[in-house]
């Protein structure tokens, strides 16, 4: 097993009573990278960060963390995690310092340690101005720091981050994202999300999971091609529909279009284009030639939803 | 070993971050007012050779003090953890489940000991008002506490094991309570049945808390009590770890 490798799961699967959770998924993830578990609410992405995080045992398969097993050898496994679950669950009656301190310290640090670790990332998590503060009367982005302050206390190898974004405003939302980016620099991040823009925003790689097994695993500019359709680009003009559908049959770099009415005089043209070109110049050109009014031109991204009902059901999608 | 007194301290602390550790000191200072107010009453109807905390031990209150107080001290330790997710935080640092269990444990108890110390100063009004020297005794004060502890430690382990069953603190408590008055009346309906030999007998008297606590009230300190308060406490903490460890099993 290479060095290199940081997370190494192999044929895992994980049966609660009554149903699988996650059936015999593989995937791995290399030391420095941020990688994304992407998927709709059960497709087992909790599931498979409890399991690396020790919290959970699997039915079957294996689990290496930095080339430990996570079953055998769940200490030494557990000190170089640093893990944030879903909903970041915190203690409510303390206060931050006062919580990390606690924190730093049930991981094992020595006092002074301790003292170091907690000042400093309290101020990479921006937490400072509240550190006296009672944990349950700060508003949800200061929590969701704590818990990536926390996560971090112990300079961990590997951050394991359960929908870390969950519930914030977009604003936090971002400070969150950029947090998360500095970390990559020293720190291995594992994140969950079921929120595309964000994966590709944050992440080198992608593992996509749908209902216990993973779809895809790639870079997200790969899986963008891959999934958001051929580059589908949406334009809203106003002209007649004849004459829409006319000039769209004629143009040979468009596979096929569909025109409906929208607001107004305005109808609005979904084009998908032969070989993923891009058909924007095209279009605004063809409205400018004709002297049509254009309001809208946009080439299609994809949402989640979407892609997954394209990676679930490519052949019904098609038809569309 | 760090982790243990991390954990203890902070197990320890949450009783006084929240009113409910000051609520339940109160209830229980309450109950032994009301204690300290029938003693009063007796000692000044007629005198009595019993050491003043055997008087206050037959009191009914103090009993109510003992069976009541365990499951609202150890309700939340495991039951709310589960609730509000933070056992998953806790089980993901390098922390042994026994750690766990017996800082939990541990903190419960001193805290349960901490409820017990207003009796001294009831004790000691005794003794600054009453002009027999020999009312307050330190060995009889020194045994009532030792059973007080020792019981607590049984109803203490009991409750934590009613917590690690649930995610729900009332449901702990009323586990914890049921079983605990359960072991309790099996005690007290022993003493009221009429003796009869046989092994039944026997097994049934040997639970007689009632009983071997007046005993340490007295100033009579037992070996057997102290066995037996001991194992069950090690049982019930033993019935807690496995608890805590399913989670892991496959």
């Amino acid at each position: 097993m290479s060095e290199a490798l940081m997370i190494e799961v192999e044929n895992l699967t994980k049966r609660y009573s009554g149903h699988t959770a996650l059936s015999n998924i593989s995937f791995t993830v290399n030391r420095g990278e941020i990688v994304g578990l992407l998927g709709p609410n059960g497709a087992g992405k909790s599931t498979t960060m409890r399991i690396l995080a020790c919290y959970l045992p699997a039915s079957s398969g294996t689990v290496r963390v930095a080339g430990l097993d996570v079953y055998h050898d769940s200490d030494e496994v557990r000190r170089r995690i640093g893990y944030m679950p879903e909903n970041n669950p915190l203690h409510l009656d303390m206060r931050v310092r006062e919580y990390l301190r606690f924190r730093a310290r049930l991981k094992g640090l020595s006092r002074k340690r301790t003292n170091e670790r907690v000042d400093t990332v309290m101020q990479q998590c921006d937490l400072t101005e509240v550190s006296r503060r009672i944990i349950g009367q700060l508003s949800k982005g200061y929590r969701q720091r704590v818990g990536l302050a926390d996560a971090l206390v112990h300079e961990p190898d590997l951050i394991i981050l359960d929908e870390p974004t969950i519930g914030l405003d977009p604003h936090q939302i971002r400070a969150v994202r950029q947090l998360i980016k500095d970390l990559a620099s020293s720190h291995t991040v594992l994140i969950s999300t079921h929120i595309l823009p964000e994966a590709e925003m944050t992440c080198n790689r992608m593992v996509i999971m749908y209902e216990g097994t993973i779809l895809a695993a790639d870079t997200p500019e790969n899986l963008q091609r891959l999934m958001s359709g051929k580059g589908q680009v949406l334009a809203e003009i106003a002209a007649p529909v004849e004459d829409l559908r006319e000039c769209w049959t004629q143009i040979p770099e468009i596979e096929y279009f569909d025109v409906s009415p929208a607001e107004g005089d305005y109808f609005r043209c979904a084009l998908t284009p032969r070989d993923g070109l891009d058909l924007r110049p095209l279009v605004f050109n063809l409205a400018r030639e004709r002297g049509w009014a254009l309001r809208e031109l946009t080439r299609n991204r994809h949402s989640l939803e979407d892609i997954y009902v394209q990676v679930t059901r490519p052949d019904e999608e098609e038809e569309l | 070993m760090q982790p243990f007194l991390t954990l203890t301290r902070r197990e320890l602390a949450a009783y006084f971050l929240s009113m409910t550790g000051y609520i339940i000191i109160a209830a229980a200072v309450f109950l032994m007012g009301f204690s300290f107010v029938v003693l009063l009453e007796k000692l000044q109807m007629e005198p009595t050779p019993m050491p003043v905390t055997e008087v206050f031990y037959i009191t009914q209150f103090f009993w109510l003090i003992l069976l009541l107080a365990a499951p609202v001290i150890t309700m939340r330790l495991f039951a709310l953890e589960k609730f509000s997710g933070t056992l998953e935080t806790l089980m993901t640092t390098p922390v042994s489940d026994l750690q766990v269990v017996m800082a939990k444990f541990l903190a419960a108890l001193v805290f349960y000991a901490i409820m017990w110390l207003p009796l001294v100063a009831c004790l000691l009004v005794v003794r600054h008002y009453t002009s027999d020297p020999t009312a307050f005794d330190f060995g009889a004060v020194g045994s009532t506490f030792l059973g007080i502890l020792l019981l607590g430690c049984v109803f203490i382990s009991l409750g934590c094991f009613a917590s690690s069953l649930t995610r729900s603190q009332v449901t702990a408590a009323m586990i914890s309570l049921v079983f605990g008055a359960t072991l309790f009346f099996v005690g007290v309906l022993a003493n009221q049945l009429p003796l009869r030999p046989g092994w039944q007998a026997q097994a049934l008297d040997s639970l007689s808390f009632f009983e071997q606590m007046h005993d340490f009230a007295r100033g009579v300190v037992d070996t057997r009590p102290v066995v037996l308060y001991l194992s069950l406490t090690g049982f019930f903490l033993f019935l807690t770890l496995r608890v805590v460890e399913s989670r892991r099993w496959k």
